[in-house]
């Protein structure tokens, strides 16, 4: 058989992809050219502007602003909140007791399960003005801010943890099951202390797991809408408006297709460098 | 793939009774998880108490007298069983393209060796990373010039095709798995490759189908924005949308019927999850397949 008819099922596969996924991207750049919208005749024919919209892009006040909250986003929720804490709970766990270990590590995985929708739902009744967080603070007496309004990028980072920590937390286990424990005894013997072993033992070991994590829940963060969406809505005035929730108000709540798949666009790009950095990393394993 | 196993083997113990300083680190260790813990479910208490009070507001408070009213308030046809009707054929559908896909596309990349095998595998591994909150308003626009907006079965094939690369990761690793020696018979008996698979390959790898159509229908079950961009008429829109019209469109917000909704629209995926891990930590690992 022709290599051709061998790799004819792939066909489907293929299709779908190029239309629901490439077609998409493409159609994306494409658009950020023009004046589309959302009704009025530039719906119906849209016209050329060339790099009009980027140009608007990089003079929009707006932009840096939420360039910059992305990325308070995702430094601060997945590569520092996420990341860390799944660490350190994996690392307790091979500690602590293991009903200990299953009951917890159950309570943070449901948190990951629910339904995104329910989840930003919890978040939102958790941090508003009186909900369970300030019932608690009040409760011991340090006042009751209202966290959506005055703190509202707080709320979503520590909201995202909590949702996303338990990904985190599965990588790490497995990867800490990995390390044969044959040479952290073997360090224990040579009189290495605990922070001794894991900074020049365990970390090492499992830096492969530690690269694909980063990797993966920077790229997951990059995409969060839902929560933010349900939680602050991008607000109070634009303070904790991402690029997804750019992008959204953009096309949708102003009806500005073509300027909103500019924005699109730019957090396409953004994931294309770290998509083309994660398939490296992974032909390469030994970074 | 990234291995990330929802289930973790029995560590070694050291051999012989603890010494005081490891007693000591595990008390510890146990008592800052429990801490850890805590916080995690705390966030979740007001969903379960606010469903059991009828007038549930933000506050985390025991009901006053617990009543299943919410529940009673939510479970109509309008409200509940439409929407969660709707999630269930966009979530199966998707599953379902999903699996034959998927299966179609694995055979040829587990089973011939093809200078385009690598290249195809990174691709769609690359088109995994790309953020789908980013395609969606291109996809919109894609939707309205074709004018598939609101359709159902067109919004299925989307969904598909943003879990397909994930799906056919899987697949692949599953179907690695099961010896080409096998099939060798078959052929040498004149079987064409579609009916080996259909008869040899797909009967052994059912656990692997059925994993990978839970995790796809779990992803588009709880798939809020997808849907929300794309289907507009309410009589369409599955529960992760129409949960949204709880939530303030109509003024004041119902707490209490909005979390015993919650909680009846969540429970399906729990379930699902469950049989997920279980049947993750017997036979395989689930390579590649958890994802946030």
């Amino acid at each position: 058989m022709r290599p051709w008819v061998r790799l004819l099922p792939v066909a489907p596969a293929v299709v779908l992809l190029l239309v629901f996924l490439a077609g998409p991207v493409l159609w994306a750049f494409q658009a950020s050219l023009t004046n589309a919208s959302l009704t009025g005749r530039n719906a119906r024919s849209p016209v050329w502007v060339g790099l009009e919209n980027y140009g608007r892009l990089l003079s929009d006040p707006v932009l840096p602003l939420s360039l910059a909250l992305t990325v308070l986003f995702v430094g601060g929720s997945a590569v520092l909140g996420q990341n860390l804490l799944g660490l350190a709970i994996a690392l307790l766990m091979t500690r602590a007791r293991r009903s200990v270990s299953a009951a917890v590590g159950t309570a943070v995985v449901a948190a990951w399960v629910l339904p995104e929708i329910v989840a930003a739902f919890a978040a939102y009744a958790y941090f508003s003005r009186d909900g369970t967080l300030n019932q608690l603070l009040g409760g011991i007496g340090l006042g009751r801010p209202d966290w959506l309004y005055s703190f509202p990028m707080v709320a979503i980072m520590l909201a995202n943890v909590w949702r996303g920590t338990a990904f985190s937390m599965l990588v790490y286990r497995a990867a800490l099951n990995d390390v044969p424990s044959e040479v952290t005894e073997a360090a224990v013997m040579d009189g290495a202390g605990g922070w001794q072993r894991l900074a020049f033992i365990t970390l090492p070991m499992i830096r492969g797991s530690i690269a694909t994590n980063l990797m993966l829940i920077t790229l997951q963060t990059l995409a969060v809408f839902t929560l933010i969406w349900v939680m602050t809505a991008g607000g109070p005035s634009n303070a904790s408006t991402t690029l997804p929730v750019l992008a959204y108000q953009e096309a949708f709540k102003f009806g500005d297709i073509g300027y909103g798949t500019a924005v699109a666009s730019v957090l396409i790009l953004i994931g294309v460098v770290f998509g083309a950095a994660y398939v490296r990393l992974l032909r390469d394993p030994r970074p | 793939m990234t291995t990330a196993r929802t289930s973790v083997p029995a560590r070694r113990q050291p051999v012989g009774p603890p010494s005081r300083a490891q007693q000591r680190a595990r008390t510890f260790a146990d008592l800052a998880l429990v801490l850890i813990g805590a916080c995690f479910l705390l966030p979740l208490l007001w969903l379960v108490l606010a469903s059991l009070d009828a007038r549930a507001g933000h506050q985390t408070a025991l009901p006053r007298e617990v009543s299943l009213d919410n529940f009673a308030a939510v479970m109509t046809p309008g409200l509940l069983f439409r929407p969660l009707w709707n999630s269930m054929v966009l979530s199966a559908g998707t599953a379902a393209v999903n699996l034959v896909a998927a299966v179609l596309a694995a055979y040829p990349l587990s089973r011939y060796q093809s200078r385009f095998n690598r290249p195809f595998l990174y691709t769609i591994l690359f088109a995994t990373c790309l953020p789908i909150t980013a395609i969606m308003v291109p996809v919109y626009g894609m939707f309205v010039q074709l004018e598939l907006l609101d359709s159902v079965p067109a919004t299925i094939l989307f969904m598909a095709t943003t879990t397909l690369p994930m799906a056919i990761w899987m697949m692949k690793n599953f179907m690695d798995a099961v010896p080409v020696s096998l099939e060798e018979a078959a052929w040498v008996d004149g079987a064409s490759a579609m009916s080996a698979l259909r008869t040899i390959v797909l009967p052994l790898m059912r656990q692997g189908l059925g994993v990978v159509f839970i995790f796809v229908f779990i992803q588009a079950w709880g798939n809020f924005f997808v849907p929300f961009v794309l289907l507009l008429s309410e009589a369409r829109q599955p529960a992760a949308v129409s949960i949204f019209s709880f939530f303030g469109q109509h003024g004041a917000v119902a707490y209490g019927q909005l979390a015993a909704f919650s909680i009846l629209y969540s429970v399906p995926v729990l379930a699902l999850y469950v049989i997920l891990a279980k049947g993750a930590s017997g036979s395989f690992a689930l390579s590649g397949a958890v994802k946030g």
